[in-house]
């Protein structure tokens, strides 16, 4: 039982730091720049994809150089030549245009590597048992991947607040007129900040799909959570997706660990009729609602705290 | 005579910044009441407050003997208070008209309805054409309301402000940026439609508030330091040092 | 009198137009394809009334679509079984119900944010309802769906609705029905204060209304015109799947709505008929047509934001004067289309061959290096060989620089028609 505790406890951080290190980009992308980039799910996946084709050229540490920088170029092209179009017809349209993002990344990934999944493992390096608790391995790969983790995020609160570049970007984020007027590139700050935020998805994306599944649908997979997240977290919170992370990653992996249901708990004395949807809802295993819970603590959220969490902007 | 809108205490901070420091005032009906003070003294903050766009920190704000402090802005434009503002607020892309008629449908009390046809709805129609010739828009009635000029636009907001037939009227700087010719007609329409009304202005322009003004309450750093007929205003040496200096003498 | 006519007019002759279709497309796949657009026009329509009409952005409007088609399939299970005497042109009755009473129930959650956040909400929704099909099975009746038969009703006037043709004038009738309540529903207050909502949701506040409560009932209707909508579909292929509560079907009918145009009333009815009609030809032509369907997305969004009704409205100022100055105004400006038409099309056949080509060479070596482009067997391409894709390159880069070159004769002959339609008056 303990066992099972800790072993759900680590892995539930591990996914939840993966998914704070997307919802920091896709927050610091919005506080910016106002617009929430419906396709970060998918500069995640692209990542994934990318990680695997080079690893399978160069090796897996080189992947997860390359696979991020090409991501956040490419990020920081859409920004250039898409969304600074986009811009002037207003925030709808600007979603509308990362949605349709989104899909095309979906359509070409598949074009060119099907819809099946990818053979992309986990290097031998790093393929071997980390430590083991009572009787479970730990995989030295899932430690990695939060060292890896923890290592980005504390890079990032590093640019933001110790280094010039984070300096400019910190005063863009509320008076990016007032930047602008004091010399600064600010839509070149906007492109930089755009392409940082994408490969931070990517990156996400080229250590995770190594252990995780590596296939077309992963970002219409992971892209709802996401957004519940930075919701949940209240939009334009980067401490509130911290949060909110943590919370879901925590819940779903503990939630797909069980297999309690109501019949179990009250047992068949009173069940409902077979074939009914009461039936159906008696007999549901925890386990099997693991997917739905983002979204049934989102309607929770929406009623009790319509802002978020930690909400600070209003759109 | 009887009160329109008294604030009592009145106070609201931003965070630390504290922005109204304590305003009591008490504006009669029927009065036409002017509210001036130097920039950033916290006049448009004061309009917010009234018309239930910001909550107070403290203090309470009553309409008529009412409390409505917390109340949300609907509800205080349904209780006979309407407002303008001093950064245009309109409906760019619906036309003149539309604007016009928005502002008239809660008073005529069509609510929500969706089931009744909005151009046989004769008293709307009369209404809204009667608004338009008051502002003297009719011949750009079908323009979107976002390509008018300047003061053509400042002229709808009063016109949206005052559709609805509400008996306290709130302005905030309903001249900022026109010429003198457009000016005096602004006074004239805000004379004519403030007729019988309680009206409540914000004003830079010293000669439209000594013009219209029964009496004129002047706002510094957050609070009022005197409240008082035009006369007794610009003889008030507090004021002079404050506000007025030299601009004083007219 | 003319304004009675003028009013109603159109209504009629767009009766007329369905009552005499099938006559014109008399070919099967053809009555299927209306059928498809008709239910794709309601449903594209009532998403409008939440974009277009009051600026909400929804990617979870399916919902309310796959919902009442759930509800309608069990419904005629039911009525079937029961025996009830519900013939099958009521059913979609249940669909507007299911429809509106979803609509209340996640309306009052989801309308509580605006903008990007109620964005955000409708897809959660969406995924929750989406998530629960595998959990309800009795209701979503699991992989398979839930299968009915409409044959199985009660007749009225001795018509089963097995034949195509029954159920296209089923389909035309509600579609008409409702495309005129929900074009009647924009000349309500109601309507004209969701366009205020959309233009200012804070001034709306300020004139005695509750933007909240607008958007609430927008919602609702919206999602009891996809209830009916939705119905339709059920009744239509007879199944109820749980990819009609889908994000794809959300995506469709956002993408439908959006090409068409929000900002017109006419815009989604485009849209839909695009749509549909892509949906099913683009698939003879290539396995990899949804791509083509995502770029013609992103281009309407670049380049077309207020999509093909939009297109079509800005030559609404060329209509002016006499007839015959107006035929051959058209006839010029059409004339410098076609000169710019020649390079584009040039370019896109250059983009789709070497689309074509890198989706063969990557998932395709099985079957060897000749592709057969388009699907046609007489367009076999060697994909080794260097010369298609030099030719593609050419063509793609050749056709865009002489696409552009042809952007200042347009502009010339608009700035012309645009003179001449001033001078011709009224």
């Amino acid at each position: 039982m303990a066992e099972l505790i800790i072993i759900s406890t680590l892995n539930g951080v591990l996914y939840g730091m993966l998914l704070f290190l997307m919802a920091s980009g896709l927050t610091l992308i919005f506080s910016m720049m106002g617009v929430l980039n419906f396709a970060h799910a998918s500069f995640y996946m692209l990542g994934a994809f990318l990680g695997f084709q080079i690893s399978q050229w160069a090796g897996f540490f080189p992947a997860i150089i390359l696979a991020p920088l090409i991501a956040g170029g490419l990020g920081a092209l859409v920004e250039r030549y898409g969304l600074r179009t986009v811009h002037k017809n207003g925030h709808v349209a600007e979603l509308l245009f990362t949605f349709g993002l989104a899909f095309i990344i979906e359509e070409v990934i598949q074009m060119i590597w099907g819809k099946l999944a990818m053979d992309y493992r986990v290097p031998s390096l790093l393929d071997f048992s980390a430590f083991t608790i009572y009787a479970t391995n730990y995989p030295a790969y899932k430690a990695f991947m939060l060292l890896f983790s923890i290592l980005i995020f504390i890079g990032l609160i590093f640019l933001l607040t110790r280094t010039r570049a984070g300096l400019i970007i910190q005063a863009s984020l509320t008076h990016p007129n007032m930047v602008g007027m004091l010399g600064h590139n600010v839509p070149r700050v906007f492109m930089l900040v755009f392409g940082l935020g994408t490969s931070l998805a990517a990156i996400a994306g080229a250590i995770a799909g190594a252990a995780f599944v590596t296939q077309s649908n992963m970002a219409a997979l992971l892209g709802p959570i996401l957004f519940v997240v930075v919701v949940v977290g209240g939009l334009g919170s980067l401490w509130g997706a911290f949060v909110a992370s943590l919370l879901i990653g925590l819940l779903q992996t503990f939630a797909i660990s069980s297999s309690w249901s109501l019949s179990k708990l009250f047992g068949t004395s009173f069940a409902p009729a077979s074939g009914t949807i009461l039936y159906d809802i008696w007999t549901v295993t925890i386990a099997q609602i693991g997917p739905i819970l983002p979204y049934l603590l989102l309607v929770l959220v929406l009623v009790f705290r319509p802002t978020g969490l930690f909400g600070t902007r209003d759109t | 005579m009887n009160s329109a809108v008294e604030l009592k205490s009145l106070e609201k901070r931003f965070g630390k910044t504290e922005i109204i420091r304590g305003v009591s005032l008490d504006v009669k009906s029927g009065e036409r009441h002017a509210v001036i003070g130097p920039n950033g003294a916290g006049k448009s903050t004061l309009f917010n407050l009234i018309s239930g766009r910001f909550m107070p920190s403290a203090g309470s704000i009553h309409l008529r003997g009412e409390n409505i402090t917390g109340l949300r802005p609907f509800e205080i434009n349904r209780r006979g208070l309407s407002r303008s503002f001093q950064v245009t607020n309109i409906f760019p892309r619906l036309s003149v008209w539309e604007n016009v008629r928005c502002a008239v449908l809660w008073s005529k009390g069509y609510k929500y309805s969706f089931w009744r046809n909005i151009d046989k709805l004769e008293d709307v129609r009369a209404r809204t054409q009667e608004i338009l010739q008051l502002i003297n828009m009719t011949d750009r009635a079908e323009i979107p309301a976002g390509v008018l000029s300047y003061a053509d636009q400042r002229a709808l907001e009063i016109g949206i402000t005052i559709a609805g037939g509400a008996d306290i009227i709130l302005l905030d700087e309903p001249t900022a940026g026109m010429s003198r010719s457009e000016t005096e007609q602004a006074v004239a329409l805000i004379r004519k439609v403030s007729e019988g009304r309680t009206l409540i202005i914000i004003e830079h322009d010293m000669g439209v508030v000594f013009d219209l003004a029964d009496r004129i309450s002047v706002l510094v750093y957050g609070q009022i330091i005197a409240t008082d007929e035009p006369a007794k205003i610009k003889a008030n040496q507090k004021v002079q040092e404050a506000y007025l200096g030299a601009a004083g003498h007219d | 009198m003319s304004s009675t006519i003028k009013t109603y007019g159109i209504w009629i002759v767009a009766a007329l137009l369905l009552l005499l279709f099938p006559y014109v497309f008399s070919a099967g796949a053809s009555l299927t394809t209306m059928c498809l657009m008709g239910i794709m026009i309601i449903f594209a329509l009532s998403y409008n009334m939440l974009l277009g009409q009051t600026g909400m952005l929804s990617f979870g409007h399916a919902v309310y679509y796959g919902l009442a088609a759930f509800v309608t399939a069990h419904t005629m299970n039911w009525a079937a079984k029961a025996g009830y005497p519900i013939p099958l042109p009521l059913i979609p009755v249940a669909g507007a119900a299911t429809g509106l009473f979803f609509g209340i129930v996640f309306g009052w959650v989801s309308t509580k944010r605006g903008g990007t956040a109620f964005a955000m909400i409708s897809l959660g929704l969406a995924e929750l309802v989406y998530s629960s099909s595998l959990i309800l099975r009795s209701f979503f009746g699991g992989e398979e769906g839930i299968s009915a038969d409409r044959t199985k009703l009660f007749r009225v006037f001795g018509y089963n609705f097995g034949p195509q043709i029954q159920v296209y004038y089923l389909i035309a009738f509600w579609t008409l029905l409702c495309v005129i309540l929900m074009y009647a529903i924009t000349r309500t207050p109601l309507g004209r204060m969701c366009n205020a909502v959309r233009e200012n949701q804070e001034r709306v506040e300020f004139v005695g209304y509750n933007p909240q409560f607008v958007r609430f009932i927008a919602f609702s209707l919206a999602g009891l015109f996809a209830g009916v909508a939705g119905s339709l579909a059920a009744i239509n292929i007879e199944l109820a799947q749980a990819s009609f509560v889908g994000a794809g079907q959300s995506g469709v009918v956002l993408l439908a709505a959006y090409i068409g145009g929000v900002a017109f009333f006419v815009g989604p009815v485009l849209g839909a008929i695009v749509v549909t009609l892509l949906s099913i030809k683009l698939s003879d032509f290539s396995e990899i047509w949804l791509l083509y369907f995502g770029i013609l997305f992103i281009t309407v969004i670049l380049f077309a934001p207020y999509g093909l009704s939009g297109l079509l409205m800005m030559h609404a100022q060329f209509w002016r004067g006499p007839l015959g100055s107006k035929i051959a105004r058209f006839g010029r400006l059409l004339g410098a289309y076609v000169i710019a038409a020649i390079p584009a099309l040039i370019m896109l056949a250059g983009a789709i061959l070497l689309i074509e080509m890198i989706h063969h060479v990557a998932q395709k070596g099985a079957e060897g290096a000749n592709m057969h482009f388009l699907r046609r067997s007489y367009l076999t391409v060697n994909t080794r060989s260097v010369l298609p894709w030099v030719g593609g390159l050419i063509a793609l880069f050749a056709g865009f620089f002489a696409f552009r070159f042809t952007w200042p004769t347009v502009a010339n002959a608009w700035h012309k028609a645009l003179l001449d339609a001033q001078r011709s008056g009224k």
